[in-house]
């Protein structure tokens, strides 16, 4: 089991390239601990700032930062990032065009029993909905990696969801296939095509394999780059098979499902059935607890994978 | 330079490009001019051809709807044509909108939305000394727009990290949209408030006279170790007693028999301060 979350990937990387790029700033809001930046902190306290607990004090200095040349790094619970902030993330990052990366950690509900107030299902349809706003859910601690060398490479506004836990690993250590806002195929099939992203990759995957032996082949798209969305993979995968099932830990609004259907239905129209949270508080427990309630476990995913198959 | 007279000439530029867009807060314009021409024209180390330089002052307007103030400004320095605003302010497909927009020539930052531009201006300021340029950061709010919250996270940082590169500027016209800020929501003593955040503060008694205002900051240059908000007394529609300290005109365009008088009161008081 692996026990680096894909926050501590960030880190990781960011503590790799800072010593050479004095430009790359880390800013928390009393979130170092949580956001795994507390090494970064201790290793480059000149080019770390603590905004206190402030989200919005966090998001418009990174955009000053941005202004005069940094790479700024703005880390903070997604639940406070994604709406708290989300003026300043719309008018200082997107708007002004300033190059922030803003790090939403313990997405979706990672926090589990803390309730709705720690809970953001609802970040990738508030970031989507901004222009000039990218939006990124990797799924596993390699593939984060790869997405944070690659962040690092250009200067555009970015939002970056990860999750608190630990999850599996889908890749392997330096071996990960990764093309910059192109989805990752996991699996072929023409039964029906699974796209997830994030924290539900996971669980797909364990899906398709359930499926496979039961002689149904699903085909798995890792959609990580849900804004811009690799909009040639969905109706590749969509027209490869026969129905497309979308799987995302978010509100059944404004999503990855609601982008696929977008898509699906414009360009090759299949029956398509999104696997989300629901519209209302959820239940408590455990990220594993929850998901496996709502359907958004292996088990429950191959099932309606099955019947749409 | 006769900076009283210039800012009449300003005010006229103003108001004709408000009244050529059909809209504009031209009230606040008028208060907040002499800061602007002050600052740029007296202060800052900012020019169309160090526009881009890293070691440029920088410039935020968070109150950003007086963004006909800042055209006037930033076309007499040179950075476009008046007249290209004149003709393009808010028309279909102009640059030249009712806030501030970085696509333009000479502007930093986007602005609008109140409360932004000190949290930003502290991520500048941070960043400036970073890079070790000495350049300073000017930022100007108004007075109404001290009631949002995140004005004074700024405040907190800004003075937490002791920004002695941060120069705030306070539009103290007394006046917002719905009537005076002390009925709207009071802010008490000004000065006890930012100096509770740690902050240098320096009160200006007419902040439509330029020398005054150009002296505060050069005493704000001097202040190590804090950050420093100049406190500006400011007259709402200042320049013309059809406009002056009327909360009405904080968005309005003049009929013509005020554009008339607005015009009349500015010729005089521009002959009163004499020729540039």
């Amino acid at each position: 089991m692996n026990k680096i979350p894909n926050r501590a990937a960030i880190c990781s990387v960011l503590m790799e390239r800072a010593g050479t790029d004095r430009d790359i700033v880390v800013l928390c809001s009393d979130s170092r601990g949580s956001a795994s930046m507390t090494p970064f902190a201790e290793a480059f306290p000149g080019q770390f700032v603590e905004t206190g607990i402030a989200e919005q004090n966090l998001v418009s200095i990174a955009a000053g930062l941005a202004k005069c040349g940094k790479k700024p790094f703005a880390a903070s619970p997604a639940c406070f990032l994604s709406t708290r902030s989300y003026e300043q993330a719309k008018v200082d990052v997107a708007y002004s065009n300033t190059n922030v990366k803003l790090i939403g950690i313990s997405g979706g509900i990672s926090y589990g029993a803390l309730g709705m107030s720690h809970h953001s299902a609802q970040d990738i349809a508030a970031m989507s909905a901004i222009p000039n706003m990218r939006v990124y859910l990797p799924s596993d601690r390699h593939q984060t990696r790869c997405l944070t060398e690659a962040l690092l490479q250009d200067k555009a506004p970015a939002y970056i969801r990860v999750g608190r836990n630990p999850v599996e690993d889908i890749y392997e250590e330096g071996n990960t296939p990764f093309e910059m806002d192109r989805a990752t195929v996991l699996s072929r099939g023409q039964d029906v095509a699974v796209i997830a992203c994030g924290e539900m990759v996971g669980p797909a995957l364990e899906a398709v394999r359930r499926l496979e032996r039961q002689g149904i082949h699903a085909l798995l798209l890792d959609m990580y780059c849900v804004k811009p969305m690799d909009e040639a993979a969905v109706i590749e995968a969509a027209e490869s098979c026969r129905a497309v099932l979308t799987v995302e830990e978010h509100s059944p609004y404004g999503g990855l499902g609601a982008r696929v259907s977008q898509i699906v239905g414009r360009h090759c129209p299949r029956r398509v059935r999104n696997l989300s949270l629901p519209d209302e508080p959820v239940i408590t427990g455990t990220s594993g607890e929850v998901f496996a309630y709502y359907g958004l476990n292996g088990e429950g995913i191959a099932k309606a994978a099955e019947e749409l198959a | 330079m006769n900076y009283k007279a210039f800012s009449y000439d300003l005010r006229k530029n103003i108001v004709d490009m408000i009244m050529a867009g059909g809209g504009g807060h031209i009230g606040g314009d008028m208060s907040v001019v002499d800061i602007l021409l002050t600052l740029y024209f007296r202060q800052m180390n900012i020019s169309p051809e160090n526009a881009e330089a890293p070691d440029r002052d920088y410039f935020v307007l968070s109150k950003g709807h007086c963004v006909e103030a800042l055209y006037a400004v930033l076309a007499a320095k040179g950075f476009f044509p008046y007249e290209q605003v004149k003709e393009e302010f808010s028309r279909f497909g102009s640059k030249f909108i009712g806030h501030p927009n970085n696509k333009l020539p000479g502007i930093e930052m986007n602005s609008g939305s109140l409360g932004h531009g000190l949290p930003v201006s502290v991520g500048i300021a941070l960043a400036c000394r970073m890079n070790g340029l000495g350049n300073r950061v000017y930022v100007v709010m108004g007075d109404g727009e001290l009631a949002e919250g995140s004005v004074w996270e700024g405040a907190m940082a800004a003075g937490m990290y002791r920004l002695d590169n941060l120069c705030a500027v306070v539009d103290r016209n007394r006046l917002q949209i719905s009537g005076g800020t002390e009925e709207v929501m009071a802010h008490g003593d000004l000065a006890a408030r930012w100096a509770s955040f740690g902050w240098n503060v320096i009160p200006v008694k007419d902040g439509n006279d330029s020398d005054q205002l150009n002296e505060a900051f050069e005493q704000a240059k001097s202040c190590k170790g804090r950050p420093t908000v100049v406190l500006a007394a400011t007259v709402k529609g200042c320049g013309s007693p059809v406009m002056e300290n009327k909360a009405s005109w904080h968005h309005h365009v003049p009929s013509a028999g005020e554009y008339e008088q607005i015009m009349k009161d500015f010729r005089e008081r521009r002959e009163a301060w004499g020729d540039e």
